[in-house]
């Protein structure tokens, strides 16, 4: 309250009023100060403060002399003994200032033990008040057009953290919180790449796991070994092949072929040699964990097993099924074997073939179809579904 | 004499269209020796295509398969290829069915003229078919369109001649 020098209230030449607002009444520091009710004004250079009743009792403050203000909410400021009286208690602006100049006009105290003071809104009006003094002092009028008379100033050092408001403040935070999102984000992906890493270790562990199963065969129920090895069946690939490490295109697809000719020849065993494109699709991804294939990409890799002479075949039956077969898998064969199943049984549906040969009936109704096309089987096309019967025209 | 059904008449897949293309040609020539065969047996010589698809040939009750319309249409245009029928409207509902074409017919009856004597001489077509004489020979109770058909072949041979008479037709033979 020591920062206040008795005025004159008339406004300096290239001083301009901004906002005044009634009823305010002023706390020095905590207490209530020993001045009545008035009105506050606020100009582009001044805080002024005059009594409602006498107006000759005015005060003012240059706005260079505030440090930082922030809001007070109603009803949660501090009750001190003197303000006691009130029974309400009203919104507030704190207001924190430099210590007074050496050079200051007499105000009406001539110490204080507090270094800012408080505007108490009896009437309200503190949002807007609020609202145009912080535009104010980011603005800083006050500094453009210095009214006639030297306005003293505090020089001191900023101390200690200064308080951003008005559109500065409002950037500072967005970017505040900008960085906040990017470190957040940065360390998400950090989790990840750990993961990575720890998946990497646990491929090795299965894998080591895997070999001693392979040593200590025998001791293992042969139940609990196909189990296992399901398990790391879909384990996977410790270094897939993806864009980043071979580039895009060709080369890409090619050496993605090769691997996948690795991976896929023990499960296309397990399976009478041949699978469909989906559960190939399926498999693969599960084994590459988060290096996820595209659809595109396999089908082209697939595309390429021909041409690297791998052991794998892209296979595209006429009703536009795809699946990736072994080479050694003969047609013939699989068509005999149709055949066969079909006249031991006297006629099989795809579901019965699929149950019988352990596959996909997508499949069973290819090879079913295939042996049809080759004349070895008719169709007994009924209310009950399509059977299949070996052809006996 | 009850009808012999062909094996393939209890063979499900006998009553579905065959796709494949060798497999399908097997079928239709085992359906249309089927056709004319139980033509013969009951001497039948028109067909309603939607008659005929109730009709045992088409529908076999006992393993409960039945040809569908659009397959027993193929295998009457596969019949009408080889010369064993013909629609009698354009819509294709109904047929002759000619399980012997009229060649054979006439050759039939040739025979037998030639055996009776009678060549050179001058029968009514009501003789032909329903004549106590022709009795026992397979065109005895032949439709007349099929037998003037069968005539008309062998007009073209120029082993008759049909003459129109006041009260119906007669034939020739030479």
């Amino acid at each position: 309250m020591d920062r206040f020098s008795w005025s004159n209230g008339l406004l300096e030449i290239n001083e301009t009023l901004v906002i005044q607002q009634r009823g305010v009444k002023l706390y020095d520091g905590d207490d209530k100060a020993k001045l009545d009710v008035g009105v506050a004004l606020l100009s582009t250079h001044r805080l002024i403060w005059r009594d409602l009743k006498n107006h000759e009792c005015c005060i003012a403050i240059p706005l260079s002399q505030i440090i930082f203000f922030e809001e007070q909410a109603a009803g949660i400021g501090k009750r001190s003994v003197s303000a006691s009286t009130s029974l309400t208690l009203d919104a507030k602006i704190v207001i924190h200032l430099h210590p007074a100049p050496a050079n200051k006009e007499p105000g009406p105290y001539q110490q204080s033990k507090f270094s800012y003071i408080k505007l108490s809104f009896k009437e309200h009006g503190q949002i807007e008040f609020f609202r145009r003094l912080t535009e104010e002092m980011t603005q800083k009028r006050w500094e453009n057009t210095p009214v006639s008379q030297p306005i003293p100033t505090a020089t001191g050092a900023q101390a200690g953290r200064t308080r951003a408001v008005g559109i500065v403040g409002i950037e500072r935070k967005i970017e505040e919180r900008r960085k906040e999102t990017d470190k957040n984000i940065s360390e998400a992906f950090e989790d990840l790449s750990k993961l990575m890493v720890k998946a990497k270790e646990m491929v090795e562990l299965s894998r080591s796991i895997a070999n001693k199963i392979k040593d200590k065969q025998g001791d293992i129920t042969e139940d609990e070994t196909i189990r296992f090895k399901s398990y790391l069946l879909s384990m996977g690939i410790a270094n897939p092949v993806t864009r980043e490490t071979h580039g895009s295109g060709t080369h890409y697809h090619m050496q993605l072929a090769k691997q996948l000719g690795d991976m896929l020849q023990a499960p296309l065993e397990e399976r009478g040699g041949m699978m469909a494109l989906t559960e190939v699709y399926c498999l693969v991804n599960r084994a590459r964990g988060m290096e996820l294939l595209s659809p595109e990409d396999l089908v082209n890799a697939c595309k390429m097993f021909e041409s690297l002479k791998l052991p794998l075949r892209l296979r595209v039956f006429d009703s536009g099924v795809m699946v990736v077969q072994l080479q050694s898998h003969s047609e013939e064969e699989m068509i005999a074997s149709a055949l066969d199943n079909v006249s031991e049984k006297g006629s099989l549906t795809a579901e019965e073939f699929a149950k019988l040969l352990g596959l996909s009936v997508l499949l069973s109704k290819e090879r079913l179809l295939l042996a049809e096309k080759m004349g070895h089987l008719c169709r007994d096309d009924s209310v009950e579904g399509l059977r299949f019967y070996p052809n006996l025209f | 004499m009850s009808f012999e059904w062909p094996w393939q008449y209890n063979f499900p897949p006998f009553f579905t269209l065959q796709p494949n293309v060798d497999t399908r040609q097997k079928q239709l020539a085992a359906w249309c020796s089927l056709a004319l065969s139980y033509c013969r047996h009951h001497k039948l010589y028109t067909l309603d295509v939607m008659e005929a698809q109730e009709s045992p040939v088409f529908n076999n009750k006992k393993i409960e398969r039945k040809l569908s319309l659009e397959a027993i249409q193929v295998v009457f245009e596969e019949l009408r290829k080889k010369g064993n029928l013909e629609w009698l409207d354009k819509n294709k509902s109904r047929c002759l069915v000619m399980w012997r074409r009229p060649e054979e017919w006439g050759k039939l009856i040739y025979q037998w003229v030639s055996k009776n004597g009678m060549v050179n001489t001058v029968c009514t077509l009501y003789e032909l078919s329903n004549g106590d004489d022709t009795e026992g020979e397979e065109f005895h109770g032949l439709e007349e369109w099929m037998l003037l058909r069968s005539l008309q072949a062998l007009q073209t041979e120029g082993k008759a001649e049909i003459i129109t008479m006041d009260d119906g037709k007669g034939v020739k033979f030479f």
